[in-house]
């Protein structure tokens, strides 16, 4: 078979469902059981660390760390 | 020791340039062979007279970002941003006033020379300093560490500053490739691949030294970016040059699949460079200036995915009725349409970060500018789907239409989100309390705002004329109009046109002025960015 009609078959079966697969797994794990208290505090990121690094392991914790909407 | 390899190196790069200055067998090529030479010059000096030198003592710079680099990226930003807009606006009135292509400057400063001055000087100068700045921003702050790498993030800045004025000059002297938004030829090409190696190294070193266990969705957008380019910016520029002493290459990719590569290419710089790495810059500075977490980060994830899973397949719209083939086309008009819905959910992610507090659209016109850049963003990621379907095309294709969606996305979208994030940047880059006026704020934002409306609303006026009479038929079956009639009849348009770059310009130059004010007369901001280094 000549590569062009492989890489097209192949493209369109295996490769399609695999990438279909994956994005609904995807949309699975977004939801999934515990996401949004987890995402509540990924979400909060940017509102951390604004002014200096987070200090080395073993270090205390910075005094501000303030988060916005609860 | 480093030094000694530096010096080597810098050596033998200002000796080959000086070669390559001799036997160049073009002008663009001697002109880049003596900058190369003068900067590998300059820096070898410049590291000699540092070589043997006592260092000065570099010690907890890990409790502290990285933020130099940054704002040397805001000033680019802003510069390119005013140079890329003005020569935007004097090509927009060489086509309405052709006398504006001077005698004298035939051959080099002619719109043909100028477009991609004005198209790389406005993408890729002010767009690419404004995401690589605000990446290495928000990688930090989200990362909770320092950039990676020392100083390989202001190599990063400086080589991208050559690779820059490498293309312009190159396009001013005539070297071009002529690949819509990939003009660089191959030796500029290979600089940018070193620099953009270097910046996905800064960027995911970072990230690998994260304190925060999750990755941030903003910066998964940046990542997706700088990866997704180094690989577009590779097959599409596979070329042999013809000589290593000159410009011309010659492409690896026979004809109608080098037309689908290189629109591969030009649609996903459009998806990933001006879609994503933007979008990285939404999920962060909205958030900040909104003060409050993003709408939904369930949303986000779904939206990232849908948005890398579908842009990659939109290219061929750029190819109705060619030699491609129909199965082609038609999954590029089927793909751009579906991606209408994840560029949607992000829009309205963004969007609804702002519930709650509505309020602050009044009081603060840096919200305003996000705001207004998503409503853009929304609007011409309507407009692209539908331009792209093949009935719609056969109309819009190659006329002004073209030209005015991508200056509502390109001025609305990326260039209202990069002012809004630059009001952000400087005042916390510069530790000053505020910017120094928000009325001046206000002015930008409307006279940009005016300044696209004219340009997009006549835009679609001349656009849609102009289709209509290249394909008006009498009743024998002849065209009614030349090509030169459609010419004259946009002429009023035209006009229109400069005058909205004109405000859109005047806009810039105001912001210019408000942030070199803010960094000169604005307070300072007190006591908590004092810097408090936990003691260890």
């Amino acid at each position: 078979m000549e590569l062009y009609t492989l890489l097209r078959q192949f493209a369109d079966s295996w490769m399609l469902l695999f990438l279909f697969t994956f994005f609904i797994g995807v949309v699975i794990w977004a939801f999934r059981p515990g996401s949004t208290k987890a995402y509540k505090d990924t979400a909060n990121i940017p509102f951390r660390h604004d002014d200096a690094p987070a200090p080395a392991a073993g270090a205390d914790t910075p005094a501000e760390t303030k988060e916005a909407r609860a | 020791m480093s030094n000694y390899i530096k010096l080597i190196a810098l050596g033998l790069i200002t000796l080959f340039a000086m070669i390559g200055a001799n036997y160049a067998r073009d002008l663009a090529y001697q002109v880049h062979a003596i900058i190369v030479m003068i900067v590998a010059g300059g820096l070898f000096l410049y590291t000699l007279r540092r070589t043997d030198e006592p260092k000065a003592a570099v010690a907890g710079l890990e409790n502290e970002y990285f933020d130099s680099v940054i704002r040397a990226g805001t000033i680019a930003t802003a510069f390119w941003g005013v140079v890329g807009f003005l020569a935007g606006t004097f090509i927009a009135f060489q086509l309405a006033f052709p006398a504006l292509n001077f005698e004298w400057a035939e051959g080099l400063a002619n719109f043909g020379r100028l477009r991609p001055l004005h198209t790389s000087a406005v993408i890729f100068a002010f767009g690419g300093n404004a995401l690589i700045a605000t990446s290495f921003y928000v990688v930090q702050r989200t990362s909770a560490a320092r950039l990676w790498g020392g100083n390989l993030a202001w190599f990063v800045f400086w080589g991208y500053q050559l690779f820059i004025v490498l293309a312009a000059t190159g396009y001013l002297f005539g070297s071009t490739q002529s690949k819509e938004y990939a003009e660089p030829e191959w030796h500029v090409d290979l600089w940018l691949t070193i620099v953009w190696v270097a910046y996905l190294a800064v960027f995911l070193g970072t990230i690998i030294k994260r304190k925060e266990p999750h990755i941030y969705v903003a910066n998964w957008f940046y990542l997706s970016f700088i990866v997704t380019v180094a690989m577009l910016h590779l097959i599409n520029n596979m070329t042999i040059p013809v000589s290593i002493w000159g410009s011309k290459s010659v492409i690896v990719w026979p004809g109608v699949q080098d037309a689908m590569i290189q629109w591969w290419y030009g649609h996903n710089a459009v998806g990933f460079f001006l879609t994503a790495g933007f979008l990285g810059m939404m999920y962060y500075f909205i958030p900040k200036q909104a003060e409050r977490p993003v709408f939904s980060y369930k949303l986000s994830i779904i939206h990232f995915w849908a948005l890398i899973f579908l842009y990659i397949w939109a290219g061929p719209h750029h190819l109705h009725y060619t030699a491609l083939p129909d199965w082609a086309s038609t999954l590029g008009m089927v793909m751009s349409v579906i991606l209408w819905m994840p560029s949607w959910g992000g829009m309205i992610n963004g969007l609804m970060t702002l519930s709650g507090a509505w309020d602050k659209l009044r009081t603060d016109p840096v919200i305003r500018m996000m705001v207004i850049s998503l409503g853009f963003y929304g609007m011409s990621t309507f407009e692209g789907p539908m331009m792209s379907i093949r009935a719609v095309n056969s109309l819009s294709h190659y006329t002004d239409w073209t030209i005015g969606h991508v200056h509502s996305g390109a001025l609305g979208w990326n260039g209202m989100i990069t002012f809004g994030a630059l009001y952000y940047l400087v005042p916390a880059l510069w530790k000053r309390e505020s910017l120094y006026s928000l009325r001046l704020v206000s002015w930008h934002f409307w006279l940009a705002t005016l300044g696209i409306i004219l340009y997009a609303a006549s835009m679609w006026v001349t656009g849609i004329m102009e289709g209509l009479m290249w394909r008006e038929v009498d009743a024998n079956g002849f065209l009614v109009n030349s090509f030169a009639d459609t010419v004259a009849a946009k002429f009023p348009m035209y006009v229109v046109r400069g005058l909205g770059g004109v405000m859109f310009l005047a806009g810039s130059i105001i912001m210019c002025y408000n942030l070199w004010m803010t960094v000169r007369k604005a307070p300072a901001k007190e006591a908590s960015l004092t810097v408090q280094v936990p003691a260890e």
